[in-house]
């Protein structure tokens, strides 16, 4: 495969100034004062994208995503390193950057594909496509201005889309519109993944991630901790989370938890559709405490399919080992494999304490017509 | 293949600009069409300003003063071109990043082309000024110099590198020093009159000048080039007889085509260096813009 996007050893700093003299007379009164700290945002990170992929930038805010997409669409120079693009690049680093409120959305449209390098020819040829994607076709000769922020949006989207670039490289722009214009994204972002184009995704919905991406970079602090697979970058990551939030209050903290294995019975996770399914989740606590068991079953697509905390029961842990019962009834699940991650939170909604990424595949057999992922088993009245 | 690194040289920051041409003409022409949106008059308001100070130069001069040089009009107008295209262009530019900051932080371009985008547009101002100022020999059957009108390209393009490198750099250190906006419009006025837009060089100082060996002093400013090349074109007479004494006036500099030809030529490489070493030191302000904005 060719790698289009190369990034060797590339490294950021930046200067925060403590005392600002950004004025003549205080530089020339104050020539020395004021300290500067150098703030290393992105450390030695080096990493390959090839034509077709698509890979996931994970981290936590300030880990350097955002650094590090803008050093690779040369909003940003780093301080060391090379960053090496083949072919064409269209970034949505934020939706409308670069639209002129008093401008009409025709004319920033071609400002726009301009400014991502695309000749005024090329604009033409897809404008109707970037109109229609945008939905926007009675206000595209409307200013800017008067567009509401989801329009704008819309608008932005579109024309990076549309300009089908080799590269495009997606600043959690996604979370953004309404939900049905960000299923129109993700199909897009497939039809690209098809056509072989590479896309590079900064985002904080684990989820998306597992939904969209091959391969997932996790930042920690500037610096590269994970580049690999999906599950285990997600791990990685949940690790990192977690190291993070329990350190810092460690004596009030929750027990140190430890998933150490999900089983069931007889040995096989495999059931029927409608039987139960019973699993044994062993964890290990340091100390005595409580929390809530997190399911998340997805498809083998990453589809999510359901995540359900136990809010009604919490559990309380021991010292030592410790066994949970989950019986789950009437598995609604048609015929197919799925993946269950299982958890452990301090309240429904709160910090992850403990996390087992991929703890169960499971296998659901189903005889009956319906196809897809549940049954919703229809009443027809005629 | 693109590479982008902690800085390019110098040929790479060149043909990344002139790859995005078409950037460039559609930064102007928007630049144009917001500057301009809503209003009726649209581009006519362009040519009020320059004409207001146009009126009261003659005014002030050939009215009241009695500076006795016929067709004064025609030689305040041809020097008047030239300044208004550099004067609006470094006005312009020299605020345009830290204005268009937002931009700047978020879309990858060559930054450069926000300053040239100001020169471009203060460059159709010019030839829209200048339209004007040959519709207004057409009318008043005044003939220019035929035979030196073709300096007239190289003058030009000297005074479109002069603007675009100082209004490259202009653009780059008002992002770490802001004042430099407003020492630049003092600076302006000041460049103004050392430049010989309205009165004559000739006549007016340059006996005081070479009395004390000054003379090559006010040369150095690159702008008089620029403004007695057009004045030569326009104006034509180095020699005038004044209108209230009767008197010889020397106008302009009685030099020969050829010496305007490599004066300007002249000028024509040194802007031409000057630029690109607006572009380095571009280059090399630009790499903390993102701490700076």
């Amino acid at each position: 495969m060719v790698n289009v996007v190369e990034v060797e050893h590339v490294s950021k700093q930046f200067k925060i100034h403590h005392e600002r003299h950004q004025s003549l007379k205080e530089r020339l009164l104050h020539p020395r004062s004021g300290s500067i700290e150098v703030f290393e945002a992105l450390k030695d990170v080096s990493f390959a994208v090839s034509a077709g992929e698509t890979v996931g930038i994970l981290g936590r805010n300030g880990s350097g995503k955002s650094t590090l997409l803008k050093t690779i669409c040369g909003v940003l120079q780093p301080t060391s390193g090379e960053i090496r693009l083949r072919g064409s690049l269209a970034a949505l680093l934020e939706l409308g950057a670069g639209f002129q409120h008093e401008l009409s959305g025709r004319d920033n449209v071609y400002l726009y594909g301009s400014m991502l390098g695309f000749s005024r020819k090329m604009v033409d040829a897809i404008f109707d496509d970037v109109v229609a994607f945008s939905e926007l076709e009675h206000f595209i000769d409307t200013q800017v201005k008067f567009y509401s922020s989801g329009m704008y949006v819309r608008l932005a989207f579109a024309v990076a889309v549309n300009v089908n670039p080799d590269v495009l490289v997606v600043d959690e722009v996604l979370a953004v519109g309404d939900e049905r214009f960000q299923a129109k994204c993700i199909d897009r972002i497939r039809v690209f993944q098809d056509e072989g184009r590479a896309i590079l995704l900064v985002t904080h919905q684990a989820d998306q991630v597992r939904a969209i991406c091959d391969r997932a970079i996790v930042l920690q602090s500037g610096r590269m901790v994970a580049d690999g697979p999906v599950a285990d970058s997600l791990r990685v990551f949940r690790d990192y989370l977690l190291g993070e939030a329990v350190a810092p209050d460690a004596p009030e903290a929750p027990v140190a938890l430890h998933i150490d294995a999900v089983t069931t019975p007889s040995g096989a996770f495999e059931t029927r559709h409608g039987a139960s399914l019973h699993l044994d989740v062993d964890v290990s606590a340091e100390r005595a405490g409580a929390g809530y068991l997190v399911l998340e079953i997805f498809t083998r697509g990453g589809l999510l399919v359901s995540r359900t905390d136990s809010q009604a029961s919490p559990v309380s842990l021991s010292p030592g080992s410790n066994r949970i019962g989950v019986e789950l009834s009437d598995i609604p699940l048609l015929d197919g494999v799925y993946e269950m991650n299982v958890g452990i939170v301090d309240r429904p909604g709160g910090t992850v304490l403990a996390w087992r990424e991929k703890a169960v595949t499971m296998q659901v057999v189903y005889e009956g017509r319906a196809s897809g992922v549940i049954e919703l088993a229809p009443l027809i009245r005629q | 293949m693109r590479v982008v690194s902690a800085r390019d040289p110098l040929g790479v920051r060149l043909r990344n600009l002139l790859g995005r041409r078409e950037l460039l003409s559609s930064l102007i022409v928007s630049d144009i069409r917001i500057k301009y949106k809503g209003s009726a008059l649209g581009l006519v308001w362009s040519m009020l300003s320059p004409a207001l100070t146009l009126a009261t130069y003659y005014m002030v001069f050939s009215v009241f003063l009695k500076n006795g040089i016929p067709n004064f009009v025609v030689y305040l107008f041809s020097g008047l071109v030239v300044w208004n295209m550099f004067q609006s262009a470094v006005n312009a530019a020299t605020g345009v990043i830290v204005d268009r900051a937002g931009l700047v932080k978020k879309v990858s371009f060559p930054r450069e082309i926000l300053a040239l985008s100001n020169v471009g547009a203060s460059m159709i101002y010019f030839g829209i000024q200048l339209g004007v100022l040959v519709a207004f020999l057409a009318v008043i059957r005044h003939a220019p110099a035929w035979n030196f009108l073709w300096i007239l390209p190289i003058s030009f393009l000297a005074l479109y590198l002069l603007t675009a490198s100082i209004a490259i750099v202009m653009s780059a250190i008002t992002v770490y020093l802001r004042d430099v906006r407003h020492l630049m419009e003092v600076v302006l006025q000041l460049w103004f009159w050392v430049s010989p837009v309205v009165y004559s060089y000739e006549n007016s100082i340059a006996a005081a000048l070479h009395r004390h060996g000054l003379a090559n002093l006010y040369f150095l400013n690159p702008m008089t080039l620029i403004i007695l090349t057009f004045q030569r074109i326009f104006y034509v007479s180095t020699t005038v007889r004044s209108t209230t004494s009767g008197l010889p006036l020397h106008i302009l500099p009685t030099w020969p085509m050829s010496t305007y030809f490599y004066l300007n030529a002249g000028l024509l490489g040194g802007t031409a260096i000057l630029f690109l070493i607006a572009l380095s030191v571009f280059g090399r302000l630009e790499g903390n813009f993102e701490s700076e904005l």
